[in-house]
């Protein structure tokens, strides 16, 4: 609630509230990680249920998936360049990374939709199966995470554009981070567990 | 001084109300008349004894401490002593429920593992099985060794083990018989199975617990044991008079309907067992709409919409539907 | 239009033909226009929005909750009241099969979700910041958020059963019964979408609370120095954050499946029915645990006060809570050992279930010996309180006969099971909810609740809940299910039925003596009363009554557990000096939660109407609401030294205390 600022302390976490606002957003994620892992049991448990419609074999092809994959896991790592310029107190080298970032992960984004048009093309919606129906939700949650990601990095380069790099934005800015990093370490699970093991089993 | 005599108060309500029902104070699960009703009786019983001793126990503390400790006029300057616990009484406290639940985890173990199996005493009879499927808002009793099927009524041979084959051609149910034992659900694409027997002839109501719509209060049905003589002789009569039971009946007998006793001859394991995963789904939803504003209903889940619209198209649909029934077979067969 | 909202038939949306249904419409649009002339006449429009329905003061959001809760009782209790009615004798057809399930669902649904909670989340909002001495919670506009989005939920629930068809499959909602399949009407997208909303609420009130507890607490408070109310709050906050996701995903899969044609839980296409019932009892059976923790921590902190003793065995119920958290997550397979899920599951989780018991039993026997040696005030608060631990009793050993396995297939789904978990719920919620109000209400209003009426309403709704409740464990074992509409004469269940529903009416009668309290003392009762009526022992007495919106003007210095009351008996004075004031920073109202919760509300109604594209447009506004949220630098405002000074000088000349007249 105070304005105090301890100046000792990394920018983002300077004043009471910023302090308050990480710890929140960290059991935030707790809450976030409860939810994934209800809608990976919803898989894993709705997986083989195929009900005469496509399979796993059927549908999935590496090499979009893996194009994915590095998309997401480099925007992980631009995003974590990003931080360290703002460490740094360089705020242009935090925004450009900060939109490598977004770059990568819209691509990322784009390909997955891309991914599901194709799907619904060879006749695998979710209303087909159940496998599909759990399938199109888990990933689907998951692309909304970084869709909603977007839009809320724009949000907050534009307010480091204009503000410049305060305890606020620098809070802002450290606490998409970790959403960032979260949304990758799901689609790391995502990548195992949905596509690789159905692939190679 | 109040408190204490308002508790009495609220608790001696319950024994006029025991008194009022002193026309009718049968209680069914205290009556059992098979060896699963008993066994579960047993554990009752026990834990009853164990949980009384509780509540004698608290509540004799619990007056005596309100009474004791009250605020009276007398009282005004006492100033209670500073007490932070007393990790002997806490202990103590600790220990005694683990006792406890340790007293009736033992009996309840034994009792889950007895009731999947045949019961003591009848282990040299020859259970017989019978398929129970619900449907909304009737029971259908197959005797797939007999080759009968009734609706809302299943006669067995007293002092035989029953096999009761559950399953559900639509919304979950509950089957339970409570003179004879404890229940069990009735899943869709799912079977599950339960042992009853009855010691001696009689008849016993049988009902569902597990809330399934509209007909639910209505849902019961009668279990006579007879004896294996009158049992036999029975089965033979249905077997000589009940007419045949067609798929097209059988469907029917689906529609959510109340109906009374039904008999047949032959059973509807025949062309479909619901326990079966990659069995047919048979779904009516629109004969499930209630008042008020009417959401829309997917494809896929209206397996017999043609059937509806025209009354008379049913015997041409039938036919396509046992088409659709082996490919979901062949279908089924490749995984 | 057309392609907005699908072709309309008004006359589906707007139920009719039922005489009662068209009763509450016509008195629901009354009161409606009633409010808003109201509000209009007397010229309160501005204040209404000014001083309420924008504010982030924790203690008016908190009011808000048990306001709303009050509302809520009274529409759960008529429910009830409705289904006694038409089980009063045998055959009844006061009410159709339809109807009856209905309300049993709707009883189900806003008794737990929509009465319990927001009682419990609304006096943790009055008291928690107070009770550690903190100046409002960690985020307080999210907290207005959680507020808002609650009551845009009930709210959307209420209006079911006129607007177009209320849920009808039981407060679980079992598929498959509750999907598309059996049920196609639109009742059941109200449960999968209203409970959304309220549910998002309160997860975020979860990790408000964690946060608050955590970080904001008065200087010297440790952990091990934190009122028994508060370790109780953040245990339940920690098991909102860890369960109610589950339930979000599992109402989503749902709404999936009623609105898009998935096939989670369906019968068809591969679903698995099952997995519903999984997933609501994973979060099902923790939230019981959520209500009712809270509620052991406010008897805590009762009986202490009333025993004028500190609570015997602190550690020992910190211990049980954490124990009871850690158990309520895996004993979620009892509530369907008849499912035929294999013995070992089923003995495996009986052993957990009355696990259970042991940490329940360690709570009742320090309740018991910190009343030992004391001295027993019996205000009402007390009564409550008291009245909990038999009845409780009767709750908990019952659970414990339900827990072993074998015997729950004799007592599942009957109403020995029903009574049962009433005699857990209603002792253990709903006595410690009144207790709490009873002992708090100074703090919020600034007055007492009458004693004598509250003793009216104590005796009438402990005998009226015994009478109701006790007769059902009887009707149990002679196999009476729940749920079921009515009852045949043969059955031999008309005796205790009848008992049971004379009960109800004199359980109504001591809510409406509440209700009559509540209004004679708001205008009657005495104002000049000090800031510490009930020689009290924790923090949020040390400071004015009513209390002032920032709080403490010096937060004080904690040195040990019951911190007020050795500050007391050390005769530490609570006067401060004029040059230890200083500014207090406080949070500025804001209207953008109650526009957000709103906008999230009609997008929500599209949705129960499957008007897809409609809900999408409403669903932008949430997005713009996210961004104008982003774009908000507001950093509130201080509270000046004069202000401070002024108000403070007001409370600390008042000495008078009434708890002289009290015992």
């Amino acid at each position: 609630m105070s304005a105090n600022v301890n100046t000792s302390l990394p920018l983002e976490y300077q004043t009471e509230q910023s302090r308050l606002n990480i710890l929140g957003f960290w059991i935030f994620l707790g809450a976030e990680i409860v939810l994934f892992a209800t809608l990976f049991a919803t898989y894993s448990v709705l997986k083989a249920r195929y009900a005469g419609g496509p399979t796993p074999n059927d549908l999935f092809e590496i090499k979009g998936i893996l194009t994915e994959t590095i998309l997401l896991l480099t925007s992980s790592f631009t995003c974590g360049l990003a931080i360290f310029e703002m460490r740094r107190n360089n705020r242009n080298g935090l925004v450009a990374w900060m939109i490598v970032t977004l770059l990568l992960g819209a691509g990322f984004v784009f390909m997955e939709i891309t991914e599901f048009i194709n799907y619904v093309h060879e006749g695998a919606t979710m209303q087909t199966s159940a496998f599909l129906s759990s399938f199109f939700v888990l990933l689907g949650t998951h692309g909304l995470h970084v869709s909603m990601g977007i839009g809320w990095a724009t949000m907050i380069i534009i307010q480091l554009i204009r503000r410049g790099l305060t305890p606020t934005t620098a809070r802002k800015t450290f606490i998409i981070g970790l959403y960032w990093h979260f949304l990758d370490v799901v689609w790391i699970f995502i990548f195992t567990f949905v596509y690789l093991a159905r692939m190679v089993g | 001084m109040k408190s204490k005599k308002g508790f009495l108060i609220s608790f001696m309500a319950l024994i006029p109300m025991l008194f009022l029902s002193g026309c009718d104070t049968h209680m069914v699960v205290f009556e059992p008349k098979g060896p699963a009703a008993r066994e579960i009786l047993g554990l009752i019983n026990w834990s009853l004894v164990l949980m009384l001793l509780v509540v004698v126990v608290v509540f004799g503390l619990f007056g005596y401490i309100i009474w004791k400790y009250r605020d009276r006029p007398e009282r005004k300057d006492y100033e209670p002593p500073e007490e932070h616990g007393s990790t002997a009484l806490e202990i103590t406290w600790t220990v005694i429920p683990i006792l406890i639940v340790i007293a009736l985890t033992i009996p309840t173990v034994k009792s889950i593992y007895n009731l999947e199996k045949v019961p003591k005493g009848y282990e040299n009879k020859k259970p017989i099985t019978i398929n129970v499927t619900s449907a909304d808002w009737k029971w259908i009793f197959s005797y797939p060794e007999q080759g009968i099927e009734t609706v809302n009524y299943v006669n067995i041979p007293a002092g035989t083990p029953v096999k009761f084959k559950l399953t559900s051609a639509g919304t979950m149910q509950s089957f339970w018989v409570p003179a004879l034992g404890g229940q069990k659900y009735t899943m869709n694409k799912m079977e599950t199975q339960l042992y009853l027997t009855a010691d001696k002839p009689g008849e016993f109501l049988g009902r569902n617990t597990n809330f399934n719509g509209r007909g639910y209060a209505d849902m019961e049905f009668t279990v006579e044991a007879q004896s294996p003589q009158k049992f036999k002789k029975w089965i033979e009569e249905v077997k000589n008079t009940a007419p045949k039971l067609t798929e097209k009946k059988y469907e029917s007998l689906l529609d959510p309907t109340h109906l009374g006793r039904l008999t047949f001859n032959g059973t509807h394991l025949a062309w479909v067992d619901h326990g079966k995963m990659d069995s047919k789904t048979y779904l009516n939803p629109e004969k499930y709409r209630v008042h008020g504003y009417q959401g829309q209903i997917f494809k896929d889940e209206d397996t017999s919409k043609n059937k509806n619209k025209k009354d008379e198209a049913m015997n041409m649909d039938g036919h396509s539907m046992d088409g659709m029934d082996m490919k979901g077979e062949k279908d089924g067969g490749g995984h | 239009m057309d392609i907005l909202l699908g072709s309309i038939q008004w006359n589906e949306i707007l139920m009719g033909g039922d005489p009662l249904i068209v009763g509450s419409q016509i008195a629901i649009g009354l009161t409606m226009l009633g409010i808003l002339a109201g509000l209009t006449f007397f010229k309160k429009w501005s204040w209404l929005w000014r001083e309420w329905l924008t504010t982030v003061d924790h203690k008016r959001i908190g009011i808000m909750y048990i306001l709303a809760g009050v509302l809520m009782f009274f529409r759960g209790g008529m429910d009830g009241i409705l289904m006694k009615v038409q089980t009063l004798t045998p055959e009844e057809k006061f009410l159709n099969a339809q109807h009856y399930n209905e309300i049993f669902t709707t009883h189900g649904v806003i008794m737990i979700l929509f009465m319990a909670m927001p009682f419990l989340i609304g006096l943790m909002n009055v008291v928690i910041p107070l009770q550690i001495g903190a100046r409002d919670v960690a985020f307080p506009q999210l907290n207005a958020l959680s507020f808002w989005l609650f009551f845009v939920g009930a709210m959307l629930f209420n209006i079911s059963f006129v607007i177009g068809g209320s849920p009808d499959a039981g407060w679980t909602a079992y598929f498959p019964l509750a999907g598309k399949e059996f049920s196609p009407g639109i009742g059941n997208n109200y449960y999968a979408v209203a409970i959304q909303i309220a549910g998002i609420g309160t997860l975020m009130t979860g990790i408000n609370f964690i946060v608050t507890i955590l970080k904001m607490r008065a200087k010297g408070m440790t952990l091990l120095k934190m009122p028994m109310f508060s370790w109780t709050s953040l245990i339940t906050s920690i098991i909102i954050v860890a369960a109610f996701p589950i339930f979000t995903v599992a109402l989503a899969l749902m709404t999936f499946d009623r609105i898009f044609g998935t096939h989670f839980f369906t019968i068809s296409g591969g679903g698995m029915d099952m997995m519903w019932v999984n997933l609501f009892w994973l979060w099902g059976h923790p939230e019981v645990y959520i209500v009712v923790l809270p509620a052991f921590g406010m008897f805590s902190e009762v009986i202490a006060t009333f025993s004028r003793k500190s609570l015997f065995g602190y550690k020992s119920m910190v211990g049980s809570i954490v124990g009871i958290a850690f158990l309520s997550m895996l004993v979620w397979v009892h509530h369907f050992f008849t499912m035929g899920a294999g013995p070992a599951v089923n003995s495996i989780f009986s052993i957990t279930t009355m696990m259970i018991a042991i940490p329940t039993g360690v709570k009742m026997f320090n309740w018991l010996f910190t009343m030992r040696k004391g001295r027993i005030q019996f205000t009402t608060a007390m009564l409550w309180a008291l009245a909990f631990v038999p009845n409780f009793v009767i709750g908990g050993v019952t659970g414990v006969m339900l827990a072993m396995g074998a015997a729950d297939y004799q007592y599942h789904n009957t109403l020995f099971l029903v009574a049962h978990f009433h005699y857990v719920l209603i002792p253990g919620v709903v006595f410690a909810v009144f207790a709490g109000l009873y002992y708090w209400w100074p703090k919020m209003f600034g007055h007492m609740l009458n004693e004598k009426l509250g003793k009216i309403h104590f005796w009438f709704f402990v005998i009226g809940f015994n009478l109701t409740f006790m007769p059902m464990f009887f009707l149990g074992l002679k196999g009476a299910v729940r749920r079921s509409y009515t009852f045949s004469v043969e059955s031999g269940f008309a005796p205790l039925f009848l008992v049971s529903g004379i009960g109800a009416f004199i359980l109504a009668i001591g809510f409406g003596a509440f209700c009559y309290n509540i209004y004679w003392s708001a205008r009657y009762a005495d104002r000049n009363i000090s800031n510490d009526p009930w020689d009290a022992r924790t923090l949020e007495w040390a400071t004015a009554t009513p209390v002032q919106h920032y709080n403490f003007a010096k937060v004080p210095e904690v040195k040990s557990l019951d911190a007020f009351w050795h500050m007391k008996k050390n005769k530490v004075s609570l006067d401060i000096s004029e040059d230890e004031l200083e500014e207090i920073h406080m949070p500025s109202n804001s209207g953008q939660p109650i526009i957000m919760a709103s906008i999230i509300g009609v997008a929500g109604f599209f949705l129960v109407f499957e008007w897809k594209i409609a809900a999408l447009i409403a669903a932008v506004g949430i997005l713009v609401g996210l961004i104008v949220r982003s774009f908000d630098y507001n950093d509130g405002y201080h509270v000046h030294i004069d202000e401070i000074k002024k108000t403070e000088s007001k409370w600390r000349k008042v000495t008078k205390g009434v708890n002289n007249n009290v015992g």
